[in-house]
């Protein structure tokens, strides 16, 4: 850990969860989320790919919305759930259904991407969370592929050509389809 | 070799995909070493002035401040491929990249607060930022490393290549079309930036680069020196790569400069590209001017084409000045062609300097070709599909230039993506109204088995079996995302019988490694797996011989498969592990280890560039179906239809990958990219305005693989990395042209660009893209 302290700039204290974990740390008011996520907590999934929220590389999770790290000012993490690619993992070290989905696809080339598109894919299931028929409860309607399309939009790719992206997303919900269906 | 295969073939997913979606595979951004400190570069403010005085007093009192180097603080050779390019530059700044001073320091923001301490006096000069200009004789002098080598004080390289008899041909035309074509500058915007750590160790005087290079030996030798030390003392090691395409086929001053800063304090030191320069610093796509003469005879046979190409070198030279070797190959081999005269010069400039990109010259001269021909078509009033099937290259063709191809897909390219794209109803299709499709066609020819151009365009393989059975391969040849590992471990699983997953790959450590020449011309699947076959072979034989001995047979042909060594004489079986553990550990005692260094058939040309410079081609052709909206000039690219000769299919999914990234990448050149520079000065250094396509961008792409099962390839497969981007400009150009009745001239195809045309269209019936160019 390298701690960043100047004489003159006072530091704040935030708690939040971190991938289900509750954590603390003093921080400069300037500090980006994606420096704590990286520097302090040495959680080197996230990728730096511009700092100007371009290319979607360090996309996170906030109380389960997507969000570009690098445009994020860590305070504001104060009190929020932040998920990171390390926390997608299952806890018996397999693959979540969205990166499984994304290596069966062959979505995944130089990888460089990979960590932010399957956070911002993630972040779209949740919009459509898959609900039993037997609850009876409203499910909104799965994504068609253009709409996966333009929700893919704030993550750059250089290798893919973003094919076997779209395609890992789409076969995502429609396994999910499989599984209402199924009433798993 | 059979015809049935166990793993060839399959769409295997990625080997290493598991570590990169997962976030756990360590890129170069991600190394931490003990007490390492951050590097920060000071580039030049004007791209053409004297450098009078460097101040460093301020930025050394800066706390945190360790270390700050200038030219003159260091003793190094010049870098690049003419050598004509200082690693840190004294007197004179010729380039909006020019590296002045360097800074290590404790933190990144202090590397960077240093930088602005620094205080450098110029004087600002006139710069040349224009080729022709830079070729007037009251032009200055821009590099002044290279000189008297050309009639030009500013020409860099040149080239000059013909074949037939091009006055003969010229009068044998019955037309001849004669066009001056514009192509921009495009970067290869990695999704990770420029990187490296490089860590000097001063006790046994040793460097240790971790790098991102595309290209470890040569890399460890031009590192050598630049530095003036032993390049057996510089171990390379690439940790995960975040995109290449080329931009790391040369040594950047950035590299040399982190390694100098390491063996002045004796620490390790990272430097880190900040995205706006990763799209100042890093190289670009040639931009180039080619005028274009091709002829064509009264049946529609091409007689000749006439070359005069210009690019802008920008102020030194990398690799990509030798883009003209395959520039070339386009223009005298890309359909049959009975004269060719082709001249190119690289001209320096004060402007960014180019290096190489995926393609490699070839999208520039096909997007030039394939509009003349549809130009010579009209011309003729000839179908512009028949004209190409007319002219399409053969098997067992020796080209002009001395290419043969012993296996040629070209024809069948052309038919596939003619039918599949329904081009003859699309094209008939009248258009009326505010939205106008068109469809447009293009092929590309391109080397499919490495391009010797190096000495040696070879491949070296370590192939080790443990006593559990598990394989290891010691590659010279590097994965930068495209694959090959996975390839690699396809064949060794397809020949050893044993799983995927008991397979290891190294490939990351010149001090382990075999030498490779490296990741470039579509050569890895081809050469690395060809020189895995001859290890395979190899081991196999030791292997044989032992389970032969353990099997009670005399005879020694064996099946592996499942792990086992199974006689076909007496189908009796032996596991592989307990083979060798029987080689190892009974006489005479050996281990399960092989090497074996491959090189391809190809032959270096000669001076006139003649010669067979590859193990084999490959072909693609594009059809490509765009929508046109003609009130704001929008371009929307519906469907592509590509069809590729890739020798034989090894990975389907893997090779859809590469189609469809390569296309994007052609789409991204052909409508919106492009590096916008004024001045020496780079205008749009940041993704929000230089616009590489999105998810929702994405046509329809649809993939005919052609498999001509090439006897040089592994498994009669060919290059096929960068083929997929080299047409797809030309096709949407030729579709837009198919729309609107307009020329195209240059790229990219803007809104801006087609609206001007359009109303240019209405006053007049002359139609260009860009009525400003030419």
């Amino acid at each position: 850990m390298k701690k960043e302290k100047k004489p003159n700039e006072s530091l704040h204290h935030i708690t939040f969860s971190l991938n289900g974990k509750r954590v603390s740390c003093s921080i400069k008011a300037s500090t980006l989320l994606l420096d704590l996520i990286r520097d302090t907590f040495e959680l080197k999934g996230t990728k730096p790919g511009c700092y100007e929220g371009e290319c979607g590389a360090c996309t996170v999770l906030i109380n389960d919305a997507p969000v570009n790290s690098c445009l994020f000012l860590a305070v504001n993490a104060n009190g929020k759930n932040i998920t990171t690619i390390e926390g997608l993992l299952q806890h018996d070290g397999s693959l979540h259904p969205v990166q499984e989905s994304l290596v069966a696809s062959g979505a995944v080339q130089c990888g460089f991407c990979s960590s932010g598109m399957a956070m911002t894919i993630k972040a779209l299931t949740h919009q459509h969370e898959s609900v039993p028929h037997l609850t009876g409860a409203i499910k909104k309607a799965l994504p068609s592929r253009e709409e996966i399309k333009k929700y893919l939009e704030g993550n750059l790719c250089r290798c893919t050509g973003y094919v076997k992206i779209i395609d890992a997303a789409e076969k995502l919900f429609a396994l999910d389809i499989e599984k209402n269906e199924k009433g798993i | 070799m059979k015809k049935e295969y166990n793993v060839i073939g399959k769409s295997i997913p990625k080997h290493d995909a598991h570590i990169r979606v997962t976030g756990k595979a360590i890129y170069g951004h991600d190394i931490i070493l003990p007490n390492m400190l951050y590097g920060a570069i000071l580039r030049t403010l004007h791209p053409s002035a004297i450098i009078e005085s460097i101040d460093l007093s301020e930025a050394k009192k800066l706390p945190g401040v360790v270390c700050i180097i200038t030219a003159d603080d260091v003793d190094v050779n010049n870098i690049g491929y003419k050598r004509d390019h200082p690693i840190l530059k004294k007197g004179d700044a010729n380039c909006i990249r020019d590296e002045i001073a360097a800074v290590a320091a404790e933190t990144k923001e202090i590397a960077i607060q240093a930088l602005q301490l620094i205080k450098v006096k110029y004087t600002v000069r006139t710069g040349v930022y224009d080729a022709f200009d830079a070729l007037k004789e009251s032009a200055p002098q821009i590099n002044k490393f290279i000189g008297g080598k050309f009639e030009n004080k500013n020409i860099a390289e040149k080239f000059h290549y013909e074949h037939g008899n091009l006055e003969q041909e010229k009068k044998n035309s019955a037309h001849i079309v004669s066009r001056r074509f514009t192509l921009p500058r495009m970067t290869h915007a990695c999704m990770a930036t420029s990187n490296i750590t490089a860590h000097f160790n001063s006790v046994e005087k040793k460097l240790t680069l971790y790098s991102s290079t595309q290209v470890p030996f040569l890399y460890q030798r031009d590192m050598a020196h630049a530095l003036k030390i032993n390049p057996s003392d510089i171990r390379v090691i690439q940790p995960v790569i975040g995109g290449g395409f080329g931009s790391k086929l040369d040594i950047h001053p950035f590299e040399p400069i982190c390694a100098l800063l390491s063996m002045k304090t004796d620490r390790p030191v990272q430097i880190l590209y900040s995205r706006e320069e990763e799209f100042i610093a890093s190289p670009i796509r040639q931009p180039m001017v080619i005028d274009l003469t091709a002829g064509v005879d009264k049946n529609g046979n091409f007689t000749f084409r006439e070359i005069n190409i210009i690019k802008d070198n920008g102020a030194y030279t990398s690799w990509g000045a030798t883009t003209p070797f395959v520039i070339m190959q386009a223009f005298s081999s890309l359909y049959q062609l009975k004269a060719c005269k082709f001249d190119a010069t690289a001209v320096y400039t004060n402007n960014v300097f180019a290096g190489s990109f995926r393609g490699y010259g070839n999208p520039q001269a096909t997007f030039a070709l394939e509009r003349v021909i549809d130009l010579l078509a009209e011309k003729l009033d000839m179908d512009k599909a028949e004209i190409r099937l007319l002219n399409a290259n053969k098997k067992g063709e020796i080209t002009g230039q001395g290419l043969y191809f012993d296996t040629c897909g070209h024809k069948d390219c052309l038919e596939t993506v003619i039918s599949k794209s329904n081009y003859h109803t699309k094209r008939l299709t009248k258009q009326t109204g505010r939205f106008k499709n068109g469809i447009g066609l293009a092929s590309m020819l391109h080397v499919g088995g490495g391009a010797k151009i190096y000495r040696s365009d070879g491949c070296g393989t370590i192939l080790k079996i443990d006593p559990y059975g598990y394989c290891t391969i010691i590659t010279g040849s590097n994965e930068i995302g495209q694959g090959s590992e996975t390839v690699l471990a396809m064949i060794a699983s397809e020949e050893l019988g044993i799983e995927l997953d008991k397979i290891k790959i190294i490939n990351t450590d010149t001090d382990v490694k075999p030498w490779d020449v490296g990741v470039h011309a579509s050569r890895t699947s081809f050469v690395a797996g060809n020189s895995l076959l001859g290890a395979i072979t190899i081991l196999k034989e030791k292997l044989n011989k032992k389970a032969a001995e353990l099997l009670h047979t005399s005879s020694l042909a064996f099946d592996y498969s499942d792990t086992k060594i199974i006689s076909l004489e007496t189908h009796e079986a032996v596991a592989l592990d307990k083979v060798v553990r029987e080689m190892h550990f009974s006489s005479p005692n050996e281990l399960a280890i092989a090497n074996y260094f491959y090189e391809p058939s190809s032959q270096f040309q000669d001076k006139n560039f003649k010669g067979n410079v590859s193990g084999t081609y490959a072909f693609a052709s594009q059809a490509i179906e765009v929508e046109v909206d003609t009130y704001t000039g929008n371009i929307r690219v519906l469907d592509i239809h590509v069809a590729q000769d890739v020798g034989k299919v090894l990975n389907p999914l893997l090779l859809g990958g590469q189609i469809e990234g390569g296309i994007m990448q052609g789409v991204g050149y052909a409508l919106t990219e492009e590096l916008l520079m004024q001045e020496g000065k780079i205008l749009n250094p940041n993704f929000h305005n230089y616009k590489m396509l999105t998810a929702a961008d994405t046509p329809n792409i649809h993939f005919y693989p052609i498999e001509t099962i090439d006897k040089e390839g592994p498994y009669g497969a060919k290059g096929v990395g960068e083929a997929p981007l080299i047409p797809t400009a030309a096709a949407i150009a030729n579709a837009v042209s198919n729309a609107l009745g307009l020329e195209i001239l240059d790229l990219p195809i803007t809104p801006e660009k087609i609206l001007q045309a359009l109303s240019l269209q209405k006053q007049t019936t002359t139609l260009k893209t860009n009525p400003i160019s030419k």
